[in-house]
């Protein structure tokens, strides 16, 4: 059924940190690779080196300027996929009750044989994190590769979704939630963390971490080179040369 | 949001199938071949609206599954309230063309349970948060305009049509009026699609992708909006003025025919628009709007 769990044992999520992240995409190739081969339809890609590429991920790395007034100009990396949402509007509108989150853990999930592929679910999804498959006509999304973090077969370590794993700076944190001890619930409330589109009432569980405060120079330590008064021929030569 | 042909004849054609359906279930009652005619394009229009709904989907063999999901899903309620009314009206037809003399209550049923999947429709859009021109109750009041005034003028209902008419025109001009300020109203930003907006003035740096994606192509459409307010007044001439001027002058079977056909261009047209002008707030973390 499409109606959404009261309430879930657990809120397994991320916390994104934005002032680490350095936009490589290494969560993007790790994400997509570990997807084609596992859970469901693999991701698909449509003329991928043609003239018109396109093709499935679950997972963009944006890159933002932001500009606050009389500071330096910052550049943030914002990877987006599902934030799989406490009220998940995507489950709500699916027809045939593909779309569901799940009361153990909140992960919001498709169940690929009973989806017709109408894309509403995308629609009603204020993130954009939810693709359809061109090749096999049935909705992907992020899994929170619910095929890792619970998987024996795996070592230890290993246990997280790929693009914990594969990140190098450590910008992505996996846990729960509900938990208020678990790291990344920690981490959110000492860093401030954000929802994104709080105004579309989907109570999303991962949260971005926003980037530290930058420390901002009086003026350039170039400055005083700017001014230096010329003496003797170099003087002389730079009145000359002022004339034309 | 991508104006694809088969939902924009989905609800323009289904639209009008249902409200001719509800003006034969109650307001008007022919008899032999003229009942035959009418319930027959009322049919027709529904199933042919429906069919077309179908084939924007990926597993389209599977759309019996879309029935299941009527405690949250809208668009499951409108396939349920659909297939609803086609079935209790058969007999009502039947009736209607047999000479069968079957009591009208079948058909006031019918007639209501046409108005339910008129309302699920609009519903599938007008619940959207995501896309705030739609999110907005102009939205049923318009599907409904559309519905009633197209059941009224393929009836022959002439004065009832040149009454829905006018409140067709009403309700478009409504829906483009609060439509345009809705976005804003709503307040999602760039700002609160990344959640930097307490940082600074937020804006793209580098694009998330060279290449189209299907959230793209889907979602941010922007081809042909600045045509938008040129179109705006050829879909209330077609829809709206044109046919009320050639209903008012002739009441003839020839007048009704061609003012119909008139009104639907304007129809799909105004559904264009619909689709073309709103925006999704997932366009905002491409930068098309601050
Ligand atoms: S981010 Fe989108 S796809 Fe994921 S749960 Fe929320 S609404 Fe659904
Ligand atoms: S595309 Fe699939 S998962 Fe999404 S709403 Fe339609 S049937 Fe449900």
């Amino acid at each position: 059924m499409t109606c959404l769990p009261a309430r879930t044992d657990k809120k397994l999520g991320l916390a994104i940190d934005l002032d680490t992240c350095v936009g490589c995409n290494a969560c993007v190739t790790a994400c997509k690779g570990w997807n084609d081969q596992g859970y469901g339809a693999p991701l698909s890609d449509q003329d991928p080196y043609g003239a018109d590429p396109s093709g499935v991920f679950l997972n963009r790395v944006h890159s933002y300027q932001v500009q606050a007034p009389d500071l330096a100009a910052i550049t943030v990396n914002l990877p987006r996929s599902c934030l799989h949402c406490e009220d998940a509007p995507c489950v709500t509108v699916c027809p045939t009750g593909a779309s569901y989150k799940r009361v153990e853990d909140g992960i919001v999930l498709v169940n690929e044989d009973a989806c017709i592929g109408c894309g509403l679910c995308a629609w009603a999804c204020p993130y954009g994190a939810r693709e359809l498959d061109a090749a096999a006509g049935v909705m992907k999304k992020c899994t929170l590769c619910v095929d890792r973090i619970y998987n024996e077969n795996l070592p230890e370590e290993d246990r997280q979704p790929a693009c914990v794993r594969s990140c190098p700076t450590g910008a992505r944190h996996f846990g729960d939630f509900a938990d208020p001890d678990s790291t990344v619930s920690r981490l959110s409330a000492a860093r401030g963390a954000v929802p994104l589109f709080p105004e579309m009432g989907t109570k999303p569980v991962n949260r971005y971490l926003p980037p530290r405060k930058k420390d901002a120079l009086d003026a350039s330590p170039l400055a005083p080179l700017l001014d230096i008064k010329t003496s003797g021929f170099a003087g002389w030569l730079d009145r000359l040369l002022e004339k034309f | 949001m991508h104006p694809a042909p088969s939902v924009i004849l989905f609800t323009v054609l289904s639209g009008l199938g249902f409200g001719m359906l509800a003006a034969l279930g109650v307001i008007v009652h022919p008899y032999g071949w003229t009942a035959f005619v009418l319930w027959g394009l009322g049919y027709g229009f529904a199933v042919a609206g429906l069919l077309a709904s179908t084939f924007h989907l990926g597993h389209p063999e599977r759309a019996w599954r879309a029935l299941s999901q009527w405690r949250t899903s809208w668009l499951s309620r409108e396939g349920i309230a659909a297939i609803a009314t086609l079935v209790l009206l058969a007999p009502m037809a039947l009736s209607d063309w047999l000479g069968l003399g079957f009591g009208r209550g079948l058909g006031l049923i019918g007639a209501i349970l046409a108005l339910a999947t008129i309302a699920t429709t609009s519903m599938i859009y007008a619940q959207l948060k995501t896309v705030p021109r739609w999110n907005h109750w102009t939205v049923p009041v318009q599907f409904f305009a559309f519905a009633l005034t197209g059941g009224a003028m393929m009836t022959g209902q002439r004065g009832l049509a040149l009454g829905l008419l006018a409140v067709l025109a009403c309700a478009l001009l409504a829906h483009w009026r609060f439509g345009d300020g809705r976005f804003a109203a709503v307040g999602a930003t760039m700002g609160s699609a990344t959640g930097l907006g307490h940082l600074g003035r937020v804006s793209v740096f580098d694009p998330a992708h060279t290449a189209g994606s299907y959230v793209m192509r889907e979602m941010i459409f922007v081809v042909g909006r600045k045509h938008a307010a040129r179109l705006r007044v050829l879909a209330l001439g077609l829809a709206c003025l044109l046919p009320a001027v050639i209903l008012g002058l002739s009441g003839s079977v020839l007048a009704c025919g061609v003012a119909v056909v008139v009104h639907l261009l304007g129809a799909l047209a105004a559904r264009w628009l619909f689709f073309a002008e709103a925006e999704h707030v997932v366009g905002l973390y491409y930068g098309q709007r601050q």
